[in-house]
């Protein structure tokens, strides 16, 4: 894998900003009421991260380290600007459905945070993959979430009938507390998917000790100490730790 | 005799009081609303009871076996669980609502956080409410064959009649559950009588439900506009699902404080939710969502009320002192 697709791979499943990394919750949740709507916000954050990557990566040597914070926001701001009068000027039944949270995508952490952590350290092009990347597995992961919660929500997907009519929809599915089961459960399936190809592929997954001092003394017994982390080596150097909690 | 000493881990004094005990108690003690709502309904609501039942027992008992964990449906608290979900559905529901509820209360609101005692809500109450945010239209729909002829109450609750500015309510059929509501609630003296069996068996304290029923009297008297209108209070009392949430899901003892003082405070705020919502809500119930949010904050409220230990009184006062 050469470093770029190394890149995308990274964005879309290793750091999925969503599932992974749990950042940029604010919108992950609010606008994911139809798959249309989360492929919308979804597009509109990764075309500013890629632009945002972009810009930043090439004036990293000229902001200064006292005041990249503003800098990184002003670029931002300003291509979210434009983000939003196009999508006003192109698509205004998305932007109307969007609402305050396109103007928000500024403060957006997943940008903030690739700016911080990547874009403001490395070459221009890996910092444009890496928001392709990054983009790309939030307009996934948002597409995801908005089209398990429209279909449970409304018997539709992108505004198509799917199921039948006799379905009653389960309205709360469409509403905010529907945006939390179903992140939730995505989020479980998709880490065990990840220990399970992990244990396939002879990877270690450590069950991890979230306190200092181990399970015994936590006061969450509910976890089961079920927080993981995967190594990166290819040996098979496997422990389960599981059965000490 | 042996000349050895038997020595062993604490504790060596051990109550017979099991779950499973507790839990069979609890549903005895809610047989005769139960009955009460069958005869009062009809067969819809004995089927409704049987299906919220087996949806509970068969998810926690599917859950378990395919999370390689021991079952425990044994302990009867999915079958309560259920029996309370059904109690609290009216009785025209569609046959999948109490299934789809009793597969929510059972996954979602307890075993994912880990099963009985590590739930942070009561599950009845989360899938009443999810049911309820979910289904309004089937869920706040009341009607009976049997009351249609009485006009004050078709299609409507005597709360909502109530809340609509009904003053001509008949608190007779109220008191003994002749009048609409989910199969569970409507009758007080049924709902009473099981609490009592609770209460005789010590299985229940009386501090959640009091504290609770007194604060939320004390807040009609003062916010609600009636005064001290006895027939007025009497009726906020016995309508809606008070009485049933005060008495048997208040008191669930996996979501209330175990601490005495702890209970009181529970039992004020239950209180002061309850007559906020019912009087400012736009909803004429809010036993609910009184008890679901007081739920969250229980942990909370331990953490105030923990009773000093014994002898550690007097070195709090030396502190203050040498502050």
């Amino acid at each position: 894998m050469n470093k770029y697709t190394e890149r995308l791979y990274n964005g879309v499943i290793k750091e999925n900003p969503t599932f992974v990394l749990l950042l940029g919750m604010c919108p992950t949740l609010a606008t994911t009421t139809s798959a249309s709507n989360g492929v919308g916000m979804g597009l509109s954050t990764a075309v500013v991260l890629i632009l945002s990557n972009f810009l930043i990566s090439l004036l990293r040597k000229i902001i200064p380290d006292g005041v990249r914070m503003p800098a990184f926001i002003v670029i931002v701001a300003s291509f979210v600007t434009m983000v939003q009068f196009l999508l006003q000027g192109y698509v205004p039944a998305l932007y109307d459905s969007l609402g305050i949270y396109i103007p928000l995508i500024v403060v957006n952490c997943i940008i903030l945070g690739r700016a911080e952590s990547y874009a403001s350290k490395n070459p221009v092009l890996l910092s444009v993959f890496d928001g392709i990347g990054m983009g790309l597995g939030f307009t996934i992961a948002l597409t995801a979430i908005g089209a398990v919660r429209e279909i449970l929500g409304a018997g539709t997907l992108f505004g198509f009938r799917i199921l039948p009519d006799s379905y009653t929809p389960i309205a709360i599915f469409i509403m905010a507390p529907g945006a939390f089961f179903v992140l939730a459960v995505l989020t479980a399936v998709m880490n065990q998917v990840k220990i399970n190809t992990a244990k396939k592929s002879g990877r270690s997954v450590q069950i991890l000790d979230c306190s200092e001092m181990g399970c015994a003394s936590c006061s969450n017994s509910a976890c089961g100490g079920r927080v993981f982390s995967i190594g990166e080596s290819e040996k098979n150097n496997y422990t389960e730790m599981e059965g000490k909690a | 005799m042996s000349e050895l000493y038997h020595v062993s881990a604490s504790p060596h004094v051990r109550s017979k009081v099991s779950t499973d005990k507790i839990m069979l108690c609890v549903v005895i003690s809610l047989l005769p609303a139960t009955v009460f709502g069958i005869y009062n309904f009809g067969v819809s609501a004995l089927i409704l009871t049987l299906l919220s039942i087996a949806s509970c027992v068969l998810s926690e008992f599917l859950y378990t076996k395919l999370m390689h964990q021991k079952t425990t449906v044994k302990d009867y608290s999915a079958v309560v669980t259920g029996l309370l979900l059904a109690l609290n559905l009216p009785a025209t529901v569609s046959w999948w609502i109490p299934v789809l509820g009793g597969v929510f209360a059972i996954l979602v609101c307890k075993m994912v956080f880990g099963g009985l005692g590590r739930n942070i809500m009561n599950p009845a109450l989360g899938a009443r409410c999810f049911l309820l945010i979910s289904f309004t239209g089937q869920m706040t729909s009341f009607s009976s064959e049997k009351y249609a002829a009485i006009d004050a109450y078709s299609g409507a609750t005597p709360l909502a009649y109530i809340k609509n500015g009904g003053t001509e309510y008949d608190l007779m059929s109220m008191f003994t559950g002749r009048t609409l509501g989910t199969i569970g609630e409507t009758s007080a003296i049924a709902l009473l009588i099981g609490a009592a069996f609770l209460l005789a068996m010590g299985v229940i304290s009386i501090q959640i439900p009091a504290a609770y029923l007194l604060n939320f009297v004390l807040f009609l008297i003062l916010f609600s506009g009636h005064g001290l209108d006895l027939p007025y209070l009497a009726a906020e009392v016995c309508g809606g699902g008070l009485l049933l949430g005060a008495f048997f899901m208040a008191t669930d003892y996996v979501t209330s404080p175990i601490t005495p003082r702890g209970r009181l405070v529970f039992g004020i705020i239950l209180g002061l939710l309850t007559g906020i919502f019912r009087i400012y809500g736009g909803s004429a119930e809010g036993v609910s969502y009184a008890i679901i949010f007081t739920n969250l904050l229980v942990p909370l409220i331990e953490r105030f009320t923990i009773p000093a230990a014994f002898g550690k009184s007097s070195e709090k006062k030396k502190k203050k002192g040498d502050a």
